[in-house]
């Protein structure tokens, strides 16, 4: 499968100049970005961060998403915002491969679900693939955590075992996305979830 | 230039930055508010209007100065802004006009899930979709070129999963628009009827001359697969679509009106199956089949909703059966510590019938207070408690109360509050005003009724109990109803027992942003020190 040349927008777009007398040469309006080949994608690894607003779902998986963006793979990432902040559900997901298209998982096709809140387990289970890892909220203790706020930076740690990212990019993205003073804790809730899980 | 991961919000704040525009505008609203606090972070003019009418008339003002203007709202706030909308197409603009339609298919924090893809049609106005950051970057500069240089307003529509989901942009060098200045063009801009029917005329010549740009223009993407299935899709769909059927054939649409039928014709002549995928209404389907191309579109059931690579995958193979139902978690719910908890309680307790509003407190609709009877739209719970107090027998019309957060008063609740002053129920009425002093749904923004900026500064501040007296409201208290819950319960029965017209602003603030609003409070007074010491 190949691309039209220029499909997605090589070259600039301009007005008909001719129906505008006067108007001083055409600026040009930005072209789209051209995507990469347009080959059958190649896998796609398929996150899915669950829990309750409040919980750090969002800002985990905005960590993993930065993750894999570090690392220089195509990153999408798709979630519901608006009423997150109530305590209702929350679901996040991210995909990171080669080349991403939808922002969303399939329900299903998750290979990783990553679960802050044990009520919400069995309601997302079956967005999981059957060969798929749950990383359940009780894989960590939250009582040897130095917060119990960092679970979610304890379960990334947890699931940087199973993916093929660089463990020093976690660490990065993690203090990108916390302030400061926050910075430690989270390295340690990170480095105990990491301890918790072992490499399949 | 560097590459980002951005939300889509983001990325049309970034448009907005290196587009130089010169002022953002807008009422928050799930999924479009980040765009301008983005903006605003950005170091853009970004501002929040008391709603959506008010901001794209601000814009259009900006725009007829000869500055870039960018208005956002969500879906349903384009029905507030549509009155100005609709003219400004007549009148264009001097400088450029772009407005977000931020669309909520599936209804994930909205009221409704209308396409409002159909505006474009009815106002006769460009309108450009994108399926993820980088089109959003891109279409929203694209946006002001094209309203600059056709001198309309331009309407970039974007859904929740475009504005809200994150992926890799990469931004252009800034670009220095021109500066504003006023050019007076009476004809053009006063749409009195001997002005407005050539300006009708002119709008319709320029919308075929768009209609010319978009049959050519190389933002509407094509990818040459196979020749046995061909889709046409737009917005998120198109990237569901290249998931579901990687082999196929693919024209994504950018710009969605005017629409470049003969482009479609092409595409579906050089395939030979067509199928139409798009979110929401058969939009696309119903334009390209009334040009007499045959073309496949979706099953009904799938009108309903958000899309994905699943169900784009049952639609591409004709599958209806009954689709599995999407987990069902816990709904959110009133913050434990909400302050609408004892007014909820109370009107519990009296069985009160409740004509409700939009906002965080429309949650009190949830077990256990069920304390809400109507939700319809911002402001709506003014005229629909009134118009139930004419109607209904005495005994029930006196249980009848509208109640309203503090921003959706400001919003479009005044209105109500004239109508109730100028046609007052036989019975009286009450209106309750939850006062949090902030926009709390959507992520506590400050409006008109806080006194405080976007950027939380000190501006000037409206008075809600002070617009009630205005009115000539006769009732009129304010009441903390966590300090001094009986002292509300007490009023509220009294104000009810009367055949009068009462507001009662129970004022408390909410729990997520008390912390907030304290810091900005002292930062603001410590301010007001400063500024007095220095003149003395």
């Amino acid at each position: 499968m190949t691309e039209r040349a220029g499909d997605r927008g090589a070259q600039p777009l301009r007005a008909p100049q001719q129906d505008r007398p006067g108007e001083s040469g055409g600026r040009e309006v930005p072209s789209l970005k051209v995507e990469g080949t347009g080959c059958v994608p190649a896998r796609t690894t398929n996150v899915i961060v669950a829990g309750l607003g409040g919980q750090g779902v969002i800002k985990a998986s905005d960590i993993l998403a930065d993750v894999a963006f570090r690392a220089g793979k195509d990153v999408k990432k798709a979630e519901v915002h608006g009423m997150s902040q109530r305590g209702g559900s929350v679901t996040s997901d991210v995909r990171f491969g080669d080349h991403v298209e939808s922002p969303m998982i399939p329900p299903g096709e998750a290979d990783y679900l990553l679960v802050l809140e044990p009520s919400e387990v069995e309601v997302t289970r079956p967005l999981l693939s059957k060969t798929g890892v749950l990383i359940p909220p009780d894989l960590v203790d939250e009582r040897s955590l130095p917060n119990r706020k960092s679970l979610n930076v304890a379960l990334l740690g947890a699931l940087s075992r199973h993916l093929d990212l660089p463990e020093a990019l976690w660490l990065e993205a993690v203090k990108a996305a916390l302030p400061e003073r926050l910075h430690q804790v989270n390295e340690k809730a990170f480095r105990i979830g990491r301890e918790r899980a072992v490499r399949p | 230039m560097e590459r980002r991961l951005l939300s889509g919000d983001e990325a049309v704040a970034a448009a907005a930055g290196d587009g130089g525009v010169h002022l953002g505008t807008g009422y928050p609203g799930t999924p479009s508010t980040e765009i301008l606090e983005a903006f605003s972070r950005l170091g853009g003019r970004a501002q929040w209007a008391p709603n959506e009418k008010v901001a794209l008339e601000v814009g259009l003002g900006a725009a007829f100065g000869g500055a870039r203007a960018l208005v956002t709202m969500k879906h349903v706030g384009l029905n507030v802004a549509a009155d100005p909308l609709f003219t400004a197409a007549y009148t264009g603009v001097s400088g450029a006009l772009v407005v977000v339609s931020a669309d909520d298919p599936g209804m994930s924090s909205s009221q409704n899930e209308q396409d409002n893809r159909h505006y474009a049609v009815a106002a006769s106005l460009p309108m450009l979709e994108p399926s993820d950051s980088q089109e959003a970057y891109d279409l929203a500069l694209a946006a002001f070129e094209l309203s600059e240089r056709w001198k309309l307003p331009v309407i970039l529509r974007m859904t929740t999963r475009v504005c809200h989901g994150k992926s890799i942009l990469t931004r252009r060098p800034a670009v220095a628009p021109r500066a504003p200045a006023f050019e007076r063009d009476i004809p053009g801009r006063v749409m009195i009827p001997a002005y407005a029917r050539p300006a009708h005329r002119r709008l319709r010549k320029k919308i075929e001359e768009l209609l010319a740009w978009a049959e050519a223009t190389p933002l509407n993407v094509e990818v040459r697969g196979g020749r046995a299935l061909g889709i046409v899709s737009a917005g998120i769909a198109a990237r569901h679509a290249r998931e579901a059927a990687p082999g196929a054939s693919f024209l994504e649409l950018k710009t969605l009106h005017p629409l470049p039928v003969e482009r479609i014709r092409a595409f579906a002549a050089s395939v030979e199956r067509c199928v139409i995928v798009e979110e929401g209404d058969p939009f696309l389907a119903e334009r390209i089949r009334a040009a007499g191309i045959a073309v496949e579109s979706k099953p009904e059931p799938f009108r309903f909703g958000e899309l994905d690579v699943a169900r784009v995958r049952r639609i591409l193979a004709r599958d209806t059966s009954p689709e599995p139902e999407a987990p069902r978690g816990k709904p959110p719910m009133l913050c434990e510590a909400c302050p609408y908890h004892p007014v909820y309680a109370t009107l519990r307790k009296l069985d009160c019938i409740v004509a409700g509003d939009i906002g965080c407190y429309t949650l009190g609709v949830l077990p256990p207070y069920q304390g809400m009877d109507t939700c319809v739209a911002m402001g709506a719970s003014l005229g629909v408690g009134l118009g139930l107090r004419h109607v209904l027998p005495e005994k029930d019309a006196r249980r009848v109360i509208s109640l309203i957060g503090d921003s959706t008063f400001i919003h479009t609740g005044v209105n109500g509050l004239i109508e109730m002053v100028y046609n007052p129920p036989a019975t009286g009425h009450v209106l309750v005003v939850l006062d949090n002093g902030t926009t709390a749904m959507t992520g506590q923004q400050e409006h008109p009724g806080t006194g405080r900026t976007m950027e939380h500064e000190p501006t000037g501040k409206v008075s809600i109990e002070g617009l009630a007296r205005a009115l000539g409201v006769k009732n009129v208290d304010v009441i903390d109803p966590v300090r001094d819950p009986g002292g509300w319960e007490k009023l509220f029965v009294d104000r009810l027992g009367r055949r009068e017209l009462s507001v009662i602003v129970a004022r408390s603030p909410c729990i997520l942003a008390a912390a907030d609003i304290r810091k900005w409070e002292k930062a603001a007074a410590e301010k007001a020190v400063v500024s007095i010491g220095g003149r003395g």
